[in-house]
């Protein structure tokens, strides 16, 4: 099998604030390959946006990348230069963000923004970015291109709006897409439909895809490996199957309980106690200590990453080993 | 957009009405209108005529329609001192003062707006802290006293630039101006340094304050992803969302820098509204400082119109509003 | 580490002190305050007792000695009055006025802003109509217009300074009280049926006040320049009560033939003034800003 698309190897990013260093992204590794789709999950604060930015080089002050490879197509992206990396956004890589009504500028038209993102990489003229730009917004379903690239963006639905972050993606054919939440604005039916139309332009097109979410939900319909994050720190990985069916770690399969399901009926809905703990007071040993029922005097040292199987790695000392829905 | 700018002007004519209204009862109804309108020089008999004459006898609301239809032509009282009619004498002065107005406003935008920039793109810099200072020093000092200061290192000291008056003008389409000769442009330069100050200043705090708050914006960010150079995302993305507030503010500020002009003209003796007005005051020519008054409210008013559209237009979501999907 | 608890206005004070050049402000407003209140009892000379001048001493340099081997610091004026004494007495009276002004405006301010929050309807519309209007007209149109109307003198100023000032305050309490209306504690007091007097000064109020301390500094150096300038164009307070104003303003002729002490000394004192004042200001608005906070 050829180089994966994305290899990222220990990543560690940290922002050095006032109170304190916040490790954002502690130890971080895994593998995209080309045309496969990554669910990278998490809560809000787990550190996978910014996983997502490290790889695209967008950490700004008082953040930084202070360890670790993010390998793209084999080249390490962290020994680029800022002109380098500047080459490479948009182009070898692409990110769409969660809200396309602030990504998106609203005091500039939509060819506008669609044509210097072609021109910022490519010497072409604008006729021939313009119907670039015009071919992209029907490869992702939306009529009437002609009159869609005059108009501004508050002219549009969410999303349609969406759908042309996806298209300015795709515009210059990344190896990449980093996609940070991007349904989560968007009411369920689109967001199905557009979750079903990226997986089909992906693996027509060979392009890896990294889904940043929340939801589980979304993960299980989309993605082809999972990794999940708890306080800047994988503590499951595997592929989406593996994972969903079989969660090893404690907090995978609070997630998941936790999702009402049509199957279960009048039983009280599982909850993971407490909340995710402060990035600047974080207990030693398992960051999941606190919240966890399985946890022991063991668990105040710090658990590694342990390969249980090919491509399958949990962080825990005391893994699930049943299948979900048996009890313990 | 033709509706919304016969709204606009219906309102306008409105609030001319209402400041009509203000002007008339501080004149007739607080004020002495024999005082205001007659000269101190007269006598019992020249005041009693005078006071038929102008009908100042009659009920107030009668006295409120002449006065109206009085200013609807044009007519606003005589001066005293000079003897013709005040709205001549304020007109005469007036592209004077405007010159003086636009000139100041363009070296405010034009410095301002790219120390702004500069400032908020590197709050932290040396540079950057230094253009803040700055600006506080900048709305700090009175301007009559940067006047003074300018005067006695230019034209004392140095002995560069005239220290007062306009020069000589040039006729530009039936207009006098200064600055299409050398010599004129010499006695510009330091009244207009003077007036521009404090709005330079004002549009450096803003364009910074708006340059801070558009990078932290999320449009920011996806034009760096889409690897854009930092040229094209300040240029472009950053400076189109901060000039709407800011072409607006400025152009409020437009009437602001008109009156102002009051205290820059007495310094430098530039001969415009301004300074014919102060001199009114102290001769107590009260024909002319009504007049002055009527013409800077209707001013402010056209002012506060164009600034209105010309918003509605820059802003493309006033200007197109919500479409259907 | 747990950060130690500070009372509020600790807080606002060490923030405070974090900057250098807001410290250097504070230290410099201070030393002026402190000339002006005591001016009588340290200046070197009455410069408006007429039994102490000596017209023979009059425009003479900085340094220059007087006959009675007084040393004239800051040189003499066109009366032979001694500038440095002169600075000291209008410093007293340019700030004097100013404060005067801002605080009466102040109160006639915060009173019909508070009112118009609390009251809302056709309170609030007519009271923010009339704010509305005066605050598109630049002040010193305003100063102006309402000089030539009145008349001049002392209490004129005052009350030309005031007309000018009362909407800021009166805005800025408005959106303020505006804002902390909706909030519970509002609802909750106004359930338990306390007087209406007493919701808005013991509830609304305190926490207004951060944005209206801003403005207030900000205002006292505007009613300061304001004032000068007015004084300056012959305007404003009459020649009994010299402000710096108008002691620049007699120093204007002289500056062409090179005597620039009558004018520069008090400028650069009425400068220091309003400089020191906008740094505070400017400080305690970053200070005081909650957004900044996080």
């Amino acid at each position: 099998m050829s180089a994966p698309t994305l290899q990222i190897e220990n990543l560690r990013t940290h922002f050095f604030t006032r109170e304190g260093v916040v490790k954002a992204v502690d130890d971080v590794s895994f593998a995209v390959g080309s045309g496969r789709i990554m669910g990278l999950v998490g809560e809000s604060g787990s550190g996978k946006s910014v996983t997502g930015y490290s790889i695209m080089g967008l950490i700004d002050e008082p953040g930084r990348i202070v360890g670790g490879r993010v390998l793209l197509n084999g080249a390490d992206l962290r020994g680029l230069s800022p002109q380098e990396l500047q080459g490479m956004r948009g182009n070898r890589v692409a990110m769409i963000f969660q809200d396309p009504l602030m990504s998106l500028n609203p005091v500039l038209r939509i060819d506008t923004q669609m044509i210097e993102a072609i021109q910022a990489h490519e010497p072409i003229g604008r006729r021939s970015a313009y119907e670039r730009a015009r071919e992209a917004l029907a490869q992702v379903g939306i009529a009437s291109p002609d009159e869609r690239l005059r108009s501004y963006p508050h002219q549009f639905s969410g999303g349609m709006r969406q759908r042309v972050a996806i298209a300015i993606a795709l515009l210059n054919r990344p190896s990449l897409i980093i996609a940070d939440e991007p349904t989560t604005a968007l009411d369920v039916t689109l967001q199905g439909q557009i979750l079903y139309e990226m997986q089909k332009l992906c693996r027509e097109s060979g392009t890896a895809l990294l889904w940043i979410t929340h939801d589980l939900a979304v993960v299980s319909g989309l993605a082809d490996d999972v990794c999940v994050m708890y306080a800047g720190k994988i503590v499951e990985q595997g592929s989406v199957d593996q994972v969903l069916d079989a969660p090893l770690h404690p907090y995978t399969r609070g997630l998941i309980e936790s999702v009402p399901s049509r199957g279960v009926r009048g039983r009280a809905l599982p909850q993971i106690p407490g909340a995710a703990p402060s990035m600047l007071a974080l207990p030693p040993g398992c960051a999941f200590r606190e919240r966890c029922a399985r946890a022991d005097a063991l668990c105040s040292i710090r658990p590694e990453l342990v390969s249980v199987d090919d491509g399958r790695a949990v962080r825990c000392f005391h893994p699930h080993r049943e299948p979900l829905g048996v009890p313990a | 957009m033709l509706v919304y700018i016969i709204r606009r002007l219906m309102q306008s004519a409105l609030v001319l009405l209402v400041m009509s209204l203000l002007v008339f009862a501080g004149v007739y109804a607080i004020g002495n209108p024999v005082d205001m309108l007659i000269s101190p020089q007269a006598d019992q008999a020249e005041i009693a005529r005078l006071t038929a004459a102008l009908g100042l006898d009659r009920p107030l609301w009668q006295q409120y329609w002449a006065f109206l239809r009085q200013a609807a032509i044009g007519d606003l009282g005589q001066s005293f001192a000079f003897n013709v009619p005040a709205i001549q004498l304020i007109f005469e002065r007036m592209p004077a003062t405007l010159e003086l107005a636009t000139v100041a406003m363009l070296i405010a935008i034009v410095l301002g707006i790219p120390l702004g920039l500069w400032a908020g793109l590197k709050p932290d810099s040396v540079a950057g802290k230094t253009i803040m200072t700055g600006s506080i020093l900048g709305f700090s000092l009175p301007t009559f006293w940067v006047g003074l200061m300018l005067i006695m290192v230019f034209s004392v000291w140095l002995g560069w630039l005239p220290s007062g008056g306009r020069g000589p003008t040039i006729e530009l389409l039936g207009v006098s101006v200064s600055f299409l000769s050398r010599e004129g442009l010499a006695h510009l330069v330091m009244p207009a340094t003077t007036l521009a100050l404090f709005k330079l200043s004002l549009v450096i705090r803003l364009t910074r304050a708006g340059t801070r708050e558009a990078l932290l914006q999320d449009y920011v960010k996806f034009a760096r992803a889409k690897g854009l150079s930092n040229a094209r995302v300040v240029g472009v993305h950053v400076l189109k969302n901060i000039l709407i507030p800011i072409v607006t503010v400025i152009g409020l500020e437009f009437g602001s820098v008109i009156a102002f002009a009051v205290v820059t003209e007495s310094v430098f003796a530039w001969p415009g509204m301004g300074k014919l007005l102060i001199e009114s005051i102290n001769a107590l020519d009260r024909p002319v400082i009504v007049a002055y008054l009527c013409i800077i409210v209707t001013l402010f008013i056209f002012i506060n119109l164009v600034v209105d559209v010309v918003y509605s237009l820059l802003d493309p979501r006033v200007r197109i509003g919500e479409a259907s999907a | 580490m747990m950060p130690t608890e500070q009372t509020p206005f600790e807080r606002v004070v060490s923030d405070f002190a974090a900057s250098r050049i807001a410290l250097f402000g504070a230290a410099l407003l201070a030393l002026i305050l402190f000339v002006a209140v005591l001016a009588p009892l340290i200046a070197p000379q009455d410069p408006y007792d007429l039994a102490q001048l000596d017209v023979m001493d009059s425009r003479l340099a900085p340094g220059s000695v007087a006959a009675t081997g007084k040393t004239y610091w800051l040189g003499t004026d066109d009366q032979g009055r001694d500038m440095l004494s002169g600075i000291f007495y209008g410093l007293r009276i340019s700030i004097g006025v100013g404060v005067a002004s801002t605080l009466a405006a102040l109160a006639i301010g915060l009173s019909l802003g508070l009112a118009a929050a609390y009251f809302g309807g056709r309170i609030d519309s007519l009271i923010m109509r009339i704010v509305d209007i005066q605050l598109a007209f630049p002040s010193i149109l305003i100063a102006l217009i309402l000089l030539a109307l009145l008349g001049q003198g002392v209490g004129k100023i005052v009350i030309a300074l005031v007309a000018v000032q009362w909407a800021y305050y009166a805005r800025t309490v408005r959106a303020a009280a505006l804002a902390e209306r909706k909030k519970e504690y509002i609802e909750a007091a106004t359930c338990l049926a306390l007087s209406h007097a007493r919701i808005v000064f013991r509830h609304l109020l305190p926490n207004c006040l951060p944005p209206l301390i801003v403005v207030a500094t900000v205002q006292v150096a505007a009613a300061i320049t304001l004032e000068a300038t007015l004084s300056f164009l012959g305007l404003g307070l009459p020649i009994t009560e010299p402000s710096l104003g108008l002691l620049i303003s007699n120093g204007f002729t002289y500056l062409l033939s090179g005597k620039y002490w009558i004018s520069v000394f008090p400028g650069v004192a009425l400068l220091a003034t309003i400089v020191s004042i906008n740094l505070i200001a400017d400080r305690l608005r970053d200070v005081l800003n909650p957004r900044l906070q996080q």
